[in-house]
């Protein structure tokens, strides 16, 4: 009891001296403080964002090859993972080839094609885009799909960014 | 409206519905006492953060464990693949270690204190058990990384619950979810690691907690001796507050040297048809039992030494649980002093048997 009752006798007796002192002290420990928020934040973070570095690494890709996506039937469809997010490759009956993103801009849901409609559609909210430019046709979604370059070959199909 | 008549409108705000400003006068008038052994008073402290830090890196271990069959993969995944896991792991293994051995600590010293008697009984039960369940956390958790040292630890251990007579063998296997240790093992001893454990540690810890709030801090007969007048006390706003911070911020600086620079290391994939690594020994506190049960098997060979050593060591732990109602009176007495030697004893043969153990792996 008597030990903290003289602590702040002191301060009172000193004041000048005794607040420089105490403001020097709060400021040194609240660096202190802030040094090992950053010391144990900065493995924590680093810890729970590999997935996602991991993933930024995935992005980088410029380009796939699907073997053997050139024997895909006319009039169908091959989703396939461009990086770390869907994309589909769709043979056109009139036998050309479109590869586009196949995550909706609206919200972020993967569409589908299909074919005896003609259009791509996301079931989440309705939106619509041409299966062959990638552009937005009704519905919500703000964008088109973006298109990738396709090139047929004897052993596979190779998609690129455009 | 200035800074501070709003910062006092929204606390009187608070303070009328959850009576802050009482708290805050409870937490002023509170002491602990001064005396000579006062050091000792701090290891419940230090278990208590140490718990905390438990708690903390393990939701963080959680996020990419796998139990099951993927157990081993997902933990060198955690060690190799994902930034600072390694130190995320280690930090874990090392404070579990650092918790049961401040958990001795405070024992002891609540032991040599006396701080076991009326009214605090159910402290130093409730201890008791929050000791059991931390070397129940220790056992568990060391299968979950599935490596050949893990693997064969747990297979030991289990031995020992199948030495209890007719229903030994059916509790084994209960826990080992099979005839013997399996990606099944690892599956329950996770559950069991981080929900089951939890679930009974935590009230238990309110309960030791709220029972150290309720009659305050012990004190040693030598200090009981003295006349109430000649007795020392600090206020624990903010003194001792300050210090028990002081040693929660040591224990943790010691955390992070221990972790980063002596990393856990994690060993090979178990192998079922792989034998037994030279060298293999039990962790540090389950040394001593091992290493008595070694010693008593040598005496008394093949299963008679092996149930007379579990039973003399049943019986020593329930005597140590029951001391509170052996060593009642106030005063230094004969019994005082029994339960003290048999303290002493407890102790010695504690290190020596440890000691011992160490001495002897081959």
């Amino acid at each position: 009891m008597s030990g903290h009752i003289v602590l702040e006798d002191i301060s009172l007796n000193v004041p000048k001296e005794g607040v420089a002192t105490r403001r020097g002290f709060l400021v040194a420990a609240g660096a202190a403080g802030l040094c090992y928020v950053a010391a144990l934040g900065y493995p924590v973070y680093r810890y729970l964002a590999s997935p996602a570095e991991m993933a930024a690494g995935a992005a980088a890709v410029t380009e796939v090859t699907l073997k053997d996506a050139q024997k895909l039937p006319a009039g169908s469809v091959l989703m396939f993972k461009f990086g770390p997010s869907p994309a589909m490759l769709i043979h056109h009956l009139n036998n050309t080839w479109v590869a586009l993103t196949a995550v909706c801009t609206h919200l972020g849901c993967t569409v589908q094609y299909e074919p005896e409609a003609n259009r791509i559609h996301c079931a989440c909210h309705g939106g619509v885009y041409d299966p062959r430019t990638g552009a937005n046709i009704s519905g919500p979604p703000p964008r088109p799909l973006r298109l990738f370059k396709v090139a047929v070959g004897d052993a596979g199909v190779e998609v690129s960014r455009a | 409206m200035t800074t501070r008549t709003m910062t006092n409108t929204i606390y009187g705000w608070v303070d009328d519905r959850l009576g802050l400003s009482e708290i805050a006068a409870f937490a002023r008038k509170k002491t602990v006492p001064a005396h000579a052994y006062s050091f000792w008073y701090y290891w419940g402290g230090i278990s208590l953060f140490l718990f905390l830090v438990q708690c903390f890196t393990g939701v963080l271990l959680l996020v990419y464990y796998r139990p099951g069959a993927d157990a081993y993969e997902s933990v060198r995944q955690i060690t190799f693949v994902m930034h600072f896991g390694w130190l995320i792991r280690s930090a874990h293994s090392w404070s579990a270690n650092l918790m049961i051995f401040a958990i001795m600590v405070h024992m002891f010293s609540v032991f040599f204190m006396k701080a076991y008697r009326k009214p605090r009984e159910f402290g130093w039960f409730s201890g008791m058990a929050l000791l059991a369940l931390a070397t129940l956390f220790g056992f568990s958790g060391y299968l979950l990384p599935m490596d050949e040292l893990s693997y064969f630890a747990t297979k030991v251990g289990l031995q020992i619950p199948a030495t209890v007579p007719w229903v030994g063998a059916a509790i084994a296997s209960m826990l080992r979810g099979g005839p013997d240790v399996s990606e099944f093992t690892v599956q329950r001893f996770f559950a069991l690691h981080v929900v089951v454990l939890p679930a009974i540690f935590v009230p238990l810890l309110a309960f030791h907690l709220w029972l150290v709030q309720k009659h305050g801090n012990a004190l040693p007969p030598s200090e009981e001796a003295r006349h109430p007048s000649d007795r020392k006390s600090i206020p624990f706003m903010p003194a001792f507050l300050r210090k028990d911070l002081a040693m929660w911020l040591i224990s943790l600086n010691l955390l992070a040297l221990l972790a980063s620079v002596f990393p856990w290391s994690l060993g090979k994939q178990y192998d079922a048809l792989s034998p037994a690594p030279l060298g293999i020994h039990p962790e540090w506190y389950f040394m001593s039992p091992f290493e008595m049960l070694k010693l008593l098997g040598n005496w008394l060979p093949g299963a008679s030494g092996e149930i007379a050593g579990l039973l003399l060591f049943t019986a020593g732990i329930v005597l140590w649980i029951l001391i509170p109602f052996y060593d009642v009176r106030r005063e230094t007495g004969r019994r005082a002093r029994a339960a003290h030697y048999f303290g002493l004893v407890s102790v010695i043969l504690l290190l020596a048997t440890t000691a011992i153990g160490y001495w002897t792996i081959r």
